[in-house]
């Protein structure tokens, strides 16, 4: 039972790392490697606020997630666009994303080694235990599980229930036949993308209550979620938060029966097993 | 043979005699900066042996190149260093037909992100076992190999590496990757047996950036497992080998070359904003440069002829 | 050397035009001799010319390179306890006028690169600050690889170096290989030891019983301490109940923190770095881990340790510790603080400093910027520096602290080897 909590707990955080990456890949189509960099960028928002003014960081990750969601949505438009017009397949835009996106990192991490320097950040919000059955587990870790769920599922009532979420549904399937019935792919795209930024700057911010961060940790982030993300399946949201859990259970399992040394090496074992065994991810569809 | 291909192995084999000189010419740092151009240039070039004709991206390259590193690290005072060779090319093939074997059904992003995780499993695997079994003594390489002789025998790989790309480029095996590499479905309807084709090439782009890692143990001497798996490796082998281009045998060089330098132009005069400075610089290749620079010279040439007609 | 590119009157140059010019019915190879020795004696003023100017711009500033990581993975380290000493200690000595020679006071000009947590990085750079920028001495990197790695091409252009974020068992092997390499943080059989020996007296004294938990981080310093530990552990009759290892990057530490509670520790022992030893104490707060000894390794010492758990730091034992109570280590604090915007830590930084107070002190001792003499003056002479007087004849300096303990909002050394003025080890009060 406590391995269960610690793990869902842990596929909480998880799932705030990648749901974002997801909607950025899924319907925009951009391996996005600056995605840690956000998460940390959040992370940082969050810690400024939480030291400077005593914002509690429950309020400063919805504060600023319209700042995020310009910021990314602005990247999809002015950085991502012109690649995607001029790549002439998939496999193009893969490699010209990764390139762009990995130049990208580096950029935003020289921006916040120069205005946050190169130490440590870390804060006690929260720190304090909370009793499931006679055993504590840390309250931040809970709130954090709390406002994902919150994500996950308002992010999937918005994209199955509304006229928006099915057009973002229907690029996500095919670009090419959502043209053809007028959706406007580009828009579409941005939305996502930006949507997708805001979620994990958000999400950072709530992960930076509880784990260390500093200015050049985000790729360790961005490979996580690329990870859970792949692992889920490309086209479908609710693989990656499926895979989160499988991870954060998978991890918690390992490191309290078996060996702490294991934990990370059992979730690439998991996900290695997950891509032999269902190659298109535990959600996705073959390709037609 | 042709006469073409007689002119470049000429051509070829002129600048690596030429190349061997550079440690008696530079003992200091033309000689580090040669050592960073050829360890780059191997492992670039024998990443483009697989990933060029095939457009498997892979991410593993740490992974290797972290192994040979470590079968120096842990048995250097049990075996004599050319022994240590040889095991570390071995363990390096071992593992790569394992992931061949394993990844034969994956592609496109699936075999990226796979590489990727492969590279990290590795990585945990080897501290775990370092640290339930192992002693805190295996991981300082002491020898007497100086850099000199480091380069020397990479430049000797490096020299291997292109003559086995050439020879591969030309056999039946080359020609069996191009066709997957455009079709794979077509390949295997005419008859092309695209597994063993795949794996075999994998095999030899992994032991040879097994045994890159296995010669550069002695030059950083102190081997701990963030530094000698740095993901950062293997990214940066697959941006120098899209930034020279994958089309052509020399590509890879001509984006190792202008990336060590810029490197190091960026680290000499920026020494405090490298990120920053690197970020942009990537930006405007990506951007500007599309192709690789092997496409660019490809296209000036190509245009030449027009305009003097 | 500057003399030759003047126009004196040399007597000999001058007899020899002489004779040239009396001799014009000389041989086509002596005038070719003759022509050649002209050439000769232009260009060795042109050259001595090209020296003199280089002499007299190098007569304004010592160059001092500087290459330790600003960006990957041993940044973060980097920018609390090296790249702050560097900068105090370049200002510091060119606020007093510079460094004393013989000819003259010169100011230190800092050259600084990034070596980006890769060893060849860090080996192209210590090159180049040998090579082409001709530094005049090189501050020792950050890191114990990266020490190690750059230790031979210190060696090979016969720069003094003298480490102190590197801490390794092959101290003795290197030293005797490196005649100008020079180690002052201590090694990592000297750490386990002095965790077992403060174990030792609390157990003497009876706050704690005999039962260890111990956890460490799957990475080379932490597995290299707890490999240490083990058997100085038991040696010192210690029961280890809990052993495990958890990897580098982990992001949930609460199984290992209820391992080691499972087991009823009286002591808990982490071999941590930085972000977990952040991780590993606010889960033994909230899981309610209450041992009477609570050790985690790397960290513990930084002012962002107390800065995040506040009072709750209270008795919490870690690597380092300093002599608090000494009025240059009070006076380093204040400057740190002054000049950098922030505090140093209590375990490295004093020692980072240390060692550039050597190197300040053997070059103005010897009065030039002669390396060979430097190297030899650091072995013959003993330093007072901010840590103590440091003795550095054998190339090791057996002096330094081993465990320290937050007391009163402050990091006192509990345990040293050599250093009187420790404070006496208290029990860590229950989490707060």
């Amino acid at each position: 039972m406590d391995i269960l909590i610690i793990g869902v707990l842990l596929g909480g955080a998880y799932a705030l790392m990648a749901v974002g990456l997801q909607l950025q890949y899924g319907v925009a189509r951009i391996m996005n490697l600056a995605n840690g960099e956000i998460l940390v960028a959040g992370a940082f928002g969050a810690f400024w606020f939480f030291t400077g003014s005593q914002v509690s960081p429950l309020i400063t990750v919805i504060g600023y997630a319209p700042v995020a969601f310009a910021a990314n949505w602005a990247i999809y438009r002015y950085l991502m666009l012109p690649l995607v017009r001029r790549s002439k397949s998939e496999g193009h835009l893969e490699v010209d994303s990764i390139l762009a996106t990995f130049g990208l990192s580096f950029i935003l991490v020289g921006v916040m080694l120069a205005l946050f320097g190169g130490e440590f950040f870390s804060y006690s919000f929260l720190e304090k235990p909370f009793d499931i059955m006679g055993q504590p587990y840390e309250q931040n870790r809970l709130v954090a599980f709390l406002y994902a769920a919150a994500f996950c599922v308002g992010l999937y009532v918005w994209l199955h229930r509304t006229r928006m979420g099915l057009t973002l549904r229907a690029v996500s399937v095919s670009p090419e036949a959502s043209r053809r019935v007028g959706i406007d792919v580009a828009g579409a795209s941005a939305l996502a993308f930006g949507l997708g930024g805001a979620i994990t700057a958000a999400g950072g911010g709530l992960l930076s209550t509880f784990l260390v961060f500093d200015a050049s940790i985000g790729i360790i982030f961005t490979m996580k979620a690329l990870v859970i993300v792949i692992m889920g399946g490309l086209r479908d949201i609710r693989g990656s938060i499926v895979a989160a859990f499988v991870l954060g259970l998978t991890e918690t399992a390992v490191a309290s029966l078996i060996d702490p040394g294991l934990t990370l090496a059992a979730a690439y074992v998991v996900f290695i097993l997950v891509l032999l065994f269902r190659p298109q991810g535990i959600f996705g569809r073959r390709a037609t | 043979m042709t006469g073409t291909e007689k002119t470049g192995l000429a051509v070829g084999a002129a600048i690596f005699l030429a190349a061997a000189f550079v440690p008696l010419l530079s003992g200091g740092y033309g000689l580090s900066l040669a050592v960073t151009v050829v360890m780059y240039a191997v492992l670039t070039t024998s990443w483009t042996l697989f990933s060029g004709p095939t457009h498997y991206i892979s991410l593993a390259t740490a992974a290797f190149f972290g192994l040979g590193m470590y079968t120096v690290a842990a048995l250097i005072d049990v075996f004599p260093y050319p022994v240590l060779l040889v095991m570390a090319t071995a363990v390096g093939a071992v593992l790569a037909a394992l992931i061949g074997l394993a990844t034969l059904r994956l592609s496109g992003v699936y075999f990226v992100i796979f590489t990727l995780g492969l590279a990290e499993m590795v990585r945990q695997l080897v501290t775990w076992v370092q640290t339930t079994m192992g002693t805190s003594s295996g991981l300082v390489v002491l020898t007497g190999i100086d850099e000199p002789m480091i380069y020397w025998q990479l430049l000797a790989l490096a020299a291997a590496v292109y003559l086995a790309s050439w020879r591969i480029g030309r056999s039946r095996l080359g020609f069996a990757l191009r066709i997957i590499g455009g079709d794979e479905v077509v390949a295997r309807h005419s008859g092309i047996n695209t597994a063993h084709a795949k794996i075999a090439l994998f095999v030899i782009s992994g032991s040879v950036a097994a045994l890159t890692g296995a010669i550069l143990a002695p030059r950083w001497t102190y081997v701990e497992p963030v530094i000698a798996f740095s993901p950062m490796l293997s990214f940066l082998v697959v941006i120098m080998a899209l930034l020279g281009g994958v089309h052509r045998l020399w590509g890879p060089l001509l984006g190792v070359i202008p990336f060590t330098f810029l490197w190091d132009l960026v680290t000499a005069t920026f020494p405090n904003q490298t990120a920053l400075m690197l970020g942009l610089c990537f930006l405007l290749i990506v951007y500007i440069i599309p192709n690789g620079f092997a496409g660019l010279i490809e296209n000036l040439i190509r245009r030449r002829p027009l305009l003097a007609g | 050397m500057g003399k030759a590119g003047r126009p004196t009157r040399n007597p000999a140059l001058d007899g020899g035009e002489g004779a040239a010019a009396f001799l014009h019915a000389s041989t086509k190879r002596e005038r070719l001799m003759k022509t050649r020795s002209y050439v000769t004696a232009a260009l060795a003023g042109l050259l001595a010319g090209a020296l003199s100017i280089g002499v007299a711009q190098a007569q304004k500033t010592v160059k001092i390179g500087a290459s330790a990581p600003k960006t990957g993975p041993l940044a973060v380290g980097a920018s609390i306890t090296h790249w702050p000493n560097v900068k105090l200690w370049v200002e510091t000595v060119n606020a007093r006028g510079g460094l004393k020679l013989k000819d003259g006071q010169r100011k230190i000009e800092l050259i600084e690169y990034d070596d980006r947590t890769t060893p060849g990085e860090a080996i192209k750079n210590v090159t180049r600050l040998a090579t082409q920028d001709k530094a005049d001495f090189i501050l020792a990197p950050y890191g114990t690889g990266f020490n190690l790695a750059t230790a031979a091409i210190f060696a090979k252009f016969g720069y003094p170096m003298v480490t102190s974020t590197s801490i390794t068992d092959k101290q003795e092997e290197l030293v005797k290989r490196y005649p100008g390499i020079f180690f002052t943080l201590g090694s990592t059989s000297a750490f386990s030891e002095g965790v077992a020996d403060v174990l030792k007296k609390m157990r003497g004294e009876g706050k704690i019983g005999k039962r260890v938990a111990m956890v460490n981080v799957a990475d080379a310093f932490g597995i290299e301490l707890a490999n240490a530990a083990r058997p100085v552990f038991k040696k010192a009759g210690f029961e280890i109940v809990y052993d495990k290892s958890y990897p580098l990057g982990t992001q949930d530490l609460s199984p290992v923190i209820r391992g080691a509670k499972a087991a009823k520790p009286d002591a808990f022992v982490a071999w941590s770095y930085p972000p977990d030893t952040f991780g590993l104490t606010a889960q033994a707060k909230v899981q309610g881990l209450d041992t009477k000894a609570f050790y985690t390794a790397v960290a513990t010492a930084f002012p962002a340790f107390v800065g995040k758990f506040g009072a709750a730091a209270e008795g919490i034992l870690g690597g380092g510790g300093i002599y608090v109570e000494s009025p240059e280590m009070k006076a380093y604090f204040e400057a740190h603080k002054k000049i950098t915007g922030k505090s140093p830590d209590y375990w490295a930084s004093p020692v980072v400093y240390a060692t550039y107070q050597v190197l300040e002190q053997a070059i103005e001792g010897v009065g030039e910027l002669d390396r060979k003499k430097v190297t030899e003056y650091i072995k013959k002479n003993k330093f007072k520096t901010v840590v103590g007087e440091m003795d550095l004849s054998t190339g090791i300096s057996n002096k330094f602290w081993t465990v320290g303990q937050w007391q009163g909002g402050k990091f006192h050394g509990v345990n040293s080897l050599n250093i009187p003025g420790a404070k006496p080890v208290m029990e860590k009060p229950a989490w707060k």
